[in-house]
């Protein structure tokens, strides 16, 4: 058995929550220790749609996806490389009455949080968007929203993280988590055992069997995006669209490619594999096909699936174990966390080193779903 | 249609012709998917009326015969033959193919005897992006499927027995060829020469290859060591090197392949073991010798297994049918099975042999310039792979596609994903096996956005 190695804080998960909170305390110069199974951003945080909009969201997620904006806005800077996030923004198109007043409703009470977007009706949208299908009740544009590359995010965020200090430990599950006199003991496949004041739990998918190491249970299922990509096509469809409700949701990026999302893949958390499954794939195209017409030229080269938790309330869990003193979750994004996971790192950072955010949490925390106990093994 | 999900047979080559034939003719009805519009595959492809007359003297003995057999079973409906259709997609219990019509449609399965083939190994040549720069099969398809040549002169670049095939076939369709050159050097033929012997047939053949292109005057290079094609617009030359001289031909086309390797994404996506051998320097599927998958009821055969050729592939998929027959405890003529094992062996000797004859050249890919693109769906080039191995401590092809974009255009990698490996690798001072190889995800083949579902039922 190797050595015992000790540090402040010790994260579990090498996605993008993981790593923007590694990355987060090695600012602070805090000690930190990252473990990760496979390799950081090789889940959801590397293969989801790359979608980076405040529009829609659920309001308790607001006050966090302000922060996350900003911080988007300075994330070259942040990382050191460019991520490709552009503020493209975001249109999200309704097609009847009903989804029309649920567009006019979020904007009404998004504004307490300050986010501006513009309502557009039919003959709008025509004019702004030509290459738009026919037969949106209207849509709503939210400028300052956009998009970014999931598959170099993360692996940036893990590489400044290191620059910056932390240690981030690649291909080592944890197998074991125990209380000990100076916060946990974890136990991590091929060693060594890590002895860590704080733990942080940002295992995506795995969140709840992390949580079930420390005695807590959360009630999460896991979730498949299936999602699509196109041979270029000329640059048209600047802003990230998507639909009121549940939908397909699209974006070009500038090579021309047209990333498309909607439905569900097949996922199985155990042996970590994901898969798309055609017959989504066939109905996503016909329902991109309706929202812009031109993509029937299309050509698809790809469709790929990835693993991410879901809460019943399709909120994430973000914030300290009620039970668990010194352990901080941050997972069950439900499909849309990779917008928010850079003021994730951050806040979890105050709430480790200050005790307090300025960032509300509030409707996010982990107590909400705290109604029991595993019982210990 | 019977309540029993069909037997499917995936690709009309020579391989699952022949499984196809031999299914049927033990009274089962396969249904055969393929892309091609007519059964024959790459190896046994008919001819277009107008170029057959030349090409015939080339065509093996077993092609046209072949295609007869199966066509005729199509024909009184003992195989379902379904031409001008592509898979694009297959789970453990769906298949998913695209069909001449534009629609997709699926089928549930019992069995499933996979013949997808092979594909070309390539090297990205220094300036091999403009416009004439042509894999040697897209050559041999333009000249036989649709009797037109892919220049005035053409240039044969590469190395291995289909490139001396496919130089002579220009020659007698009246082609004028600009060169032939083989990175294989004389010694690697003299050396093999003996256990050519196992197929003496196919040596003849490729001897009077030979002698074709030594009386059309064709300049034959052996043993090249760098080759570089000329042009900024389109193709207008050649640079060859030896150990003895660097000379340049005008040409106006280049057709260039070293070797061929396994198509494997339909076995990947059923999770069929996929294993490095250092032996090919490349991935198999894991088979037993019959064509038996560890995965229940997926049957491999033809170059798709082992690259071995029509003639090989065709036995393969007899064997691998009569395999099949034998799991659904059908009477199999056991003096048969003997049969086809010892041509089998035959025919793996002679494989080995062609490989030791025309071995791939590992320098000259590891000797790939910065500059030079290795994914030209993508424009990626050589610096910007080892850039990224370099900043990102990348150790494996899936991330190092994810972070450079190489191998995320048409081709999905099928063309560039073993140059990217070998440069990973390298970059990286591992092994070949220990950088993986790039994960398959449907379609396997690009699918247009405006496929539609099929209205009708599926067909089972």
């Amino acid at each position: 058995m190797s050595a015992r190695l000790e540090t402040e804080v010790l994260v579990v998960g090498g996605g993008l929550v993981g790593c923007a909170t590694a990355l987060a305390l090695a600012r602070r110069r805090t000690p930190c220790i990252l473990v990760e199974r496979d390799r950081c951003g090789a889940h959801a945080s590397g293969v989801n749609y790359g979608g980076v909009r405040r529009q829609g969201r659920a309001l308790a997620e607001l006050p966090l996806a302000n922060r996350a904006r900003r911080l988007w806005g300075r994330l070259e800077r942040l990382v050191g490389h460019d991520s490709e996030f552009r503020a493209t923004g975001h249109l999200r198109l309704a097609r009847d009455a009903a989804e029309l007043a649920e567009l006019e409703r979020w904007a009404r009470e998004a504004r307490r949080f300050d986010v501006r977007c513009e309502l557009l009706g039919p003959a709008e949208l025509a004019a702004r968007w030509p290459w738009l299908g026919p037969g949106f009740a209207g849509g709503s544009f939210c400028p300052d929203d956009g998009q970014a590359n999931p598959r170099l995010t993360t692996p940036l965020f893990a590489r400044a993280a290191r620059e910056q200090g932390a240690r981030i430990l690649e291909g080592r599950g944890v197998i074991a988590v125990e209380r000990s006199s100076r916060g946990f003991r974890v136990a991590i496949e091929g060693g060594p055992e890590i002895e860590a004041r704080v733990l942080v739990n940002g295992a995506g998918a795995w969140g709840p069997a992390v949580a079930a190491l420390s005695g807590e249970a959360f009630p999460a299922e896991v979730i498949a995006p299936n999602m699509l990509v196109s041979e270029p096509l000329p640059y048209r469809i600047v802003p990230n669209l998507g639909m009121v409700g549940s939908g397909v949701y699209l974006r070009q990026i500038p090579s021309g490619s047209v990333i498309f999302g909607g439905g569900r893949g097949v996922a199985d958390p155990l042996t970590r594999r994901s898969r798309p499954l055609t017959i989504t794939s066939l109905a996503t195209l016909a329902e991109a096909r309706r929202i812009v017409p031109d993509l029937a030229r299309a050509t698809i080269l790809r469709t790929w699936s990835g693993i991410e938790g879901r809460m019943p309330d399709d909120l994430p869990v973000i914030g300290p174990s009620p039970r668990v003193p010194g352990l901080f979750h941050a997972f069950g994004f439900s499909g849309h966390g990779f917008m928010l996971a850079p003021a994730v790192g951050a806040v979890l950072a105050e709430l480790i080193l200050d005790g307090h955010s300025a960032t509300s949490l509030a409707g996010l925390e982990p107590g909400r779903f705290a109604t029991g106990a595993l019982v210990a093994a | 249609m019977s309540a029993e999900p069909p037997i499917l047979v995936v690709g009309a080559g020579p391989a699952g012709m022949a499984a196809a034939a031999t299914l049927a003719e033990a009274g089962l009805r396969p249904m055969v998917l393929d892309k091609a519009p007519s059964p024959g595959g790459q190896g046994w492809r008919a001819p277009n009326p107008a170029a057959s007359a030349p090409l015939a003297s080339f065509d093996s003995d077993g092609a046209e015969p072949a295609r007869e057999r199966f066509l005729e079973l199509a024909r009184r409906g003992r195989i379902d033959w379904y031409p001008g259709t592509t898979v694009i997609d297959v789970t453990r219990d769906r298949l998913w193919a695209l069909g001449p019509s534009g629609e997709v449609d699926s089928t549930t399965w019992s069995r499933l005897v996979l013949c997808p083939g092979a594909i070309e190994r390539i090297l990205p040549l220094p300036g091999w992006t403009p416009p004439g720069v042509y894999t040697l099969g897209g050559a041999q398809t333009a000249l036989k499927a649709q009797a037109c040549a892919v220049g005035r002169r053409v240039a044969f670049v590469g190395t291995g027995p289909l490139l001396w095939l496919a130089a002579a076939q220009h020659v007698a369709c009246g082609v004028e060829v600009a060169v032939v050159a083989d990175t294989a050097r004389l010694g690697d033929g003299l050396a093999a020469a003996p256990a050519l012997l196992a197929d003496r047939d196919r040596l003849r053949l490729g001897l009077r290859c030979t002698r074709i292109l030594r009386r059309a005057g064709v300049p034959v290079l052996r043993g090249v060591r760098a080759a570089a094609i000329v042009g900024e617009q389109r193709v207008e030359a050649v640079r060859i090197a030896t150990n003895r001289s660097e000379r340049t031909f005008a040409c106006d086309a280049v057709a260039t392949s070293f070797g061929l390797v396994p198509q494997l994404q339909l076995l990947d996506l059923l999770d069929v073991p996929i294993r490095f051998e250092p032996e090919g320097g490349s991935w198999f599927a894991e088979t037993d010798p019959d064509g038996r998958t560890p995965v229940r009821g997926v049957h491999l055969a033809g170059d798709a297994a082992r690259v071995r050729g029509a003639a090989a592939a065709a036995l393969a998929g007899e064997l691998t049918a009569l395999a099949l027959l034998e799991d659904l405890g059908r009477p199999v003529d056991t003096a048969r099975l003997a049969r086809l094992r010892r041509e089998r062996h035959r025919h793996a000797r002679f494989a080995r042999a062609l490989a030791r004859a025309f071995p791939f050249p590992a320098a000259l890919e590891d000797a790939i310039a910065d500059d030079t693109i290795v994914c030209r769906c993508e424009g990626i080039t050589a610096r910007v792979l080892r850039e990224a191995v370099r900043a990102f401590e990348v150790g494996e092809v899936n991330r190092a596609k994810a972070l450079t974009r190489c191998g995320m255009g048409r081709c999905q990698g099928r063309f560039c994903g073993p140059t990217m490996a070998r440069l990973v690798a390298r970059a990286r001072g591992v092994d070949l096996d220990a950088v993986g190889r790039l994960r398959s995800q449907p379609p396997v083949e690009p699918l247009p956005a405006r496929a539609r579902l099929a209205e009708a039922e599926p067909v089972a």
